[in-house]
């Protein structure tokens, strides 16, 4: 089956999903990366890349902290930005989502930003878009959020250079992340050669083992050694679907505290895709604490984006 | 054939010419890769103030619509502050001029110079755009069809050399 | 009129005849064979040298649309379809738009299909008002009209009171009951096997013992009651073992399988290919395997194709949001001669699996070529090739997860009650 994000020569068109990409793709989009920072530390942070072409964030999940940086990556790329919040309403049976994306192509977009509660989405989008048109998924269900993970990949290799030498341990609602999806997607391309999960087993899919991890119950014994830890965000609804029974008690077996966090390595790195439940998931101590590089990763999330960008429209 | 000149003492010959011309607010700037390298040769010999500026144009080529984005860019570190500076931009070839109009273009996102003067070791002519070296190596004739590159060794010796393209 | 097939390989899975003949067709009826048609008079002759005369094919579920969704498709649309397809009888469930649950509705269906000419109608009457699942409905009045069997179609009856009782009363009157094996609160929201591939897609995930849990309840109310039950599109391999295990202990249980899943699996799905978002969904390759066992078995008695015609926007959805089923009238006979050549089973036996196996379930005369059966025959170019794009299909539904497939089987002549109703353009 063909790739639906390379084009023929095998370069990238779409952006829909880590899982699938070489890893020659992965750290051409990391490099990049890694020169759009030198930008965003400058004082005119723009660069006439995307001069002239027209960005569209299509966010029928709403969202405002990604859109945002994926505002600010486009503009930064000197591209327009058109922001379309499009409720999602089960109930009401307005336009196709292929019709909204053939109206929005008779406009001249380049690139779709989409987001949908939908997995599965923008491959729809993507085999529907007109040959110079690119998607990038900010999204979808709980697929893939590969934007995420590709700055998740860059955060860890800035701090710790090596993934063929990491431990790295995500924890808490693996069932619904895509987030962490993309991110083991990704660990495991680069050469992480331990990923462990940390959940109960109510919030672990089905065969998790098949995505190349490493299951773990108890969250003293995961976390022990480990180099990266990546705490995920538990939402509320879990409680109310017969997942958990209290915040509490997830705080107390998976939630991350600084005694915890002793049990990894002394130079150990704390993230978190955001935004944080402080005192479910993760500890004030340590969201604040000098191990946690959450804030940077904001950062790295703006020139990962502009990379992503700049690499598909040019191809 | 051409007999090409030694590129070491091409640099010599810059390095004598540039010396005259070097005021405390003189700075350099190389252009990834072989305007790197070169600048790298000149710079400790010329007794700037400021340290080496390395730059890479990828993001301000006018090729992008054709060719898409470089593979393997390098992230531009300038640790000087550009404004009212008097700029030594360095290549190693000056050909159609555009990669040097790129640079012109970053470098004017960074602050305003108070001038830029051009340090190639090389100019092959087939100029496309109205841009000249203010301190210039050689002249070489080119072959139709054939390239002119500088390359180093692993010594960090830079010799000139002819490639079919 | 009378009609002599002449040269053909005639194939009569009940009786597991394989050999070239004649047929002979005296009005509706079968009148003779071989050299008991020597001499025959007969106003019409059809070559069938090189190709296989076979009892017409009889589905057991195939979606007409009629009532309620006739922008999705007709009954003439679909009839056309199916003797198209070699199916001379078709048996249609009741979640119609408004349910089968009324004689009078049941009537003018009938009567809608007989007046066309093409395949046999029989539909199959709703087990619960509106299938709502709490009150009966009024089976008897509803045999009447010509319906054989009760079913739920895919909609879940959950509680477990009301399906005892409608299986005590169905019994009563030796009505069999069709029921699909799900329990509602493990399916609920799932579009997908509970899984490897839906846990790598990110879809929510219907697991394996849905079904066994619900066909254990569904197997016990059977023991207690004795009614004949036919169990709908089986999918796992947990319900085949179930299964053989009941017929070994005589339980009056018979069961079928959807074409697609003698085929496909999860690994299918590709990247969220909606045209395999299906009902029940497609299972692991270890499942797909154990239902091509039990086929060879006789674990599993039927294939039938679930029908089920889409318009085109409905499955241009993202995968959760589309809507689910896959068009399969045309494309249950060269599927299953597909299945047939990669399991290496005789023709007789595969043919048997939607022929005289599914008549015998249905509990129609149909599905065998002998001196006195109805003259519902397919005449069949087994080794014709084609491929399957969306002008090529009759049916208005062009959703199958085939579409691009190189298959072999095209129908030359399909004749009910001794009329041929679809003769192809082609020789």
């Amino acid at each position: 089956m063909n790739n639906p994000q390379l084009n023929a020569a095998g370069e990238l068109q779409h952006l829909l999903s880590i899982e699938g990409l070489p890893r020659a793709i992965l750290t051409q989009i990391l490099d990049t990366a890694h020169s759009f920072v030198g930008v965003t530390e400058r004082e005119v942070k723009k660069v006439p890349l995307l001069r002239g072409k027209s960005v569209f964030n299509l966010f029928f999940e709403p969202s405002t902290r990604t859109r945002t940086t994926f505002e600010i990556a486009a503009k930064r790329l000197s591209a327009d930005v058109i922001n379309l919040n499009i409720a999602a309403s089960s109930q009401t049976k307005g336009e196709s989502l292929l019709d909204t994306v053939a109206n929005l192509s008779a406009m001249q977009a380049d690139i779709f930003i989409v987001r949908h509660a939908a997995s599965g989405a923008p491959y729809l989008i993507a085999r529907n878009v007109k040959p110079h048109e690119h998607v990038v998924n900010a999204g979808d269900g709980r697929h893939a959020h590969p934007t995420q993970g590709l700055l998740d990949l860059y955060t860890i290799r800035h701090y710790k250079k090596d993934f063929t030498q990491l431990t790295v341990a995500i924890v808490g609602d693996i069932l619904h992340s895509r987030v962490a999806r993309s991110l083991i997607h990704g660990l495991t391309t680069l050469g992480a050669p331990e990923v462990r999960v940390i959940a109960p087993e109510t919030l672990l899919p089905t065969g998790v083992e098949s995505l190349g991890v490493k299951v773990f119950h108890d969250m003293k014994k995961g976390l022990a050694g480990a180099d990266v830890i990546v705490m995920l965000r538990l939402q509320s609804e879990r409680m109310r679907g017969a997942l958990l029974p209290s915040a509490q008690e997830f705080n107390k077996n998976y939630g991350l505290s600084a005694d915890k966090l002793s049990l990894a390595k002394p130079d150990a790195i704390v993230m978190h895709p955001g935004p944080m439940n402080r005192g479910v998931e993760i500890d004030s101590a340590v969201a604040d604490g000098p191990h946690s590089v959450i804030l940077p990763q904001v950062t790295f999330g703006i020139a990962v984006r502009m990379a992503v960008m700049s690499i598909i429209a040019g191809n | 054939m051409n007999m090409l000149p030694d590129a070491e003492a091409l640099c010599a010959k810059l390095v004598a010419e540039l010396k005259p011309h070097i005021k405390p607010t003189t700075a350099m700037i190389g252009l990834y890769t072989g305007g790197a390298w070169l600048a790298q040769k000149l710079h400790p010999q010329l007794g700037l103030s400021t340290p080496l500026g390395l730059m890479d144009i990828a993001f301000y080529r006018d090729d992008y619509h054709k060719q898409g984005l470089h593979h393997d860019p390098k992230r531009t570190e300038i640790a000087f502050e550009v404004e009212g500076r008097d700029l030594l931009l360095v290549d190693d070839i000056l050909y159609t001029g555009r990669t040097v109009r790129a640079a012109m273009n970053e470098l004017f996102d960074y602050g305003r110079p108070a001038s830029i003067s051009l340090v190639v070791l090389a100019d092959r002519g087939g100029r496309q755009l109205p841009i000249c070296a203010q301190f210039c190596g050689t002249t070489v004739d080119v072959p139709e069809g054939r390239r002119l590159r500088m390359k180093r060794a692993e010594t960090g010796r830079l010799r000139l050399e002819i490639d079919s393209e | 009129m009378k009609t002599l097939i002449k040269g053909g390989r005639v194939i009569d899975p009940a009786s597991g005849r394989d050999s070239i003949g004649d047929v002979f067709i005296d009005g509706e009826r079968i009148a003779a064979l071989d050299g008991a048609a020597q001499g025959a008079k007969a106003d019409k002759v059809i070559d069938a040298t090189g190709l296989i005369v076979s009892p017409g094919l009889v589905d057991l579920c195939a979606r007409l649309r009629e009532p309620g969704f006739e922008y999705k498709a007709t009954l003439e649309s679909e009839m056309h379809a199916a003797v198209a397809g070699g199916v001379t009888s078709l048996a249609c469930p009741p979640d119609t738009d408004p349910p089968l649950d009324e004689p009078g509705l049941v009537d003018m269906l009938r009567r809608r299909a007989k007046a066309l000419t093409q395949a046999r109608l029989y539909p199959i009457g709703a087990l619960t008002v509106k299938l709502a699942g709490e009150r009966l409905t009024e089976m008897a009045e509803l045999s009447e009209s010509g319906c054989l069997a009760f079913t739920q179609a895919n909609v879940p009856l959950d509680d477990t009171q009301v399906l005892w009782r409608a299986l005590q009363y169905a019994g009563t009157f030796g009505f069999p009951v069709w029921l699909r094996a799900e329990d509602l609160s493990l399916a609920r929201d799932g579009v997908a096997h509970d899984g490897e591939v839906a846990t790598r897609l990110g879809l929510q995930g219907i697991p394996a013992f849905a079904e066994t849990i619900a066909l254990a309840k569904l197997l016990h109310l059977v023991r207690a009651t004795g009614t004949r039950l036919h169990v709908c599109r089986i999918s796992t391999a947990g319900a085949v073992a179930m299964i053989r295990a009941a017929k070994a202990e005589k339980l009056p249980v018979t069961c079928d399988v959807g074409i697609h899943h003698v085929h496909l699996s999860e690994m299918d799905l590709g990247y969220f290919d909606s045209h395999c978002h299906l009902v029940p969904p497609l299972r692991s390759l270890r499942d797909r395997d154990a239902l091509r066992a039990g086929l060879v078995d006789g674990t599993i008695d039927v294939i039938c194709s679930d029908h089920t015609p889409v318009d085109e926007d409905a499955k241009q959805m993202p995968f959760a949001e589309s809507e689910v089923g896959a068009t399969g009238l045309e494309l249950l006979l060269p599927l299953t001669l597909k299945w047939a050549v990669e399991a290496k089973l005789p023709l007789a036996r595969a043919l048997a699996k939607v022929t005289s196996d599914a008549a015998r379930v249905l509990g129609v005369k149909s599905g065998r070529i002998e001196p006195g059966a109805p003259a519902d025959l397919a005449i069949i170019d087994a080794d014709a090739p084609f491929r399957v794009v969306p002008e090529a299909l009759n049916s208005q539904g062009k959703n199958t997860p085939f579409i691009g497939y190189e298959l072999a089987g095209r129908v030359r002549y399909t004749l009910v009650d001794g009329n041929v109703v679809y003769a192809s353009a082609q020789k």
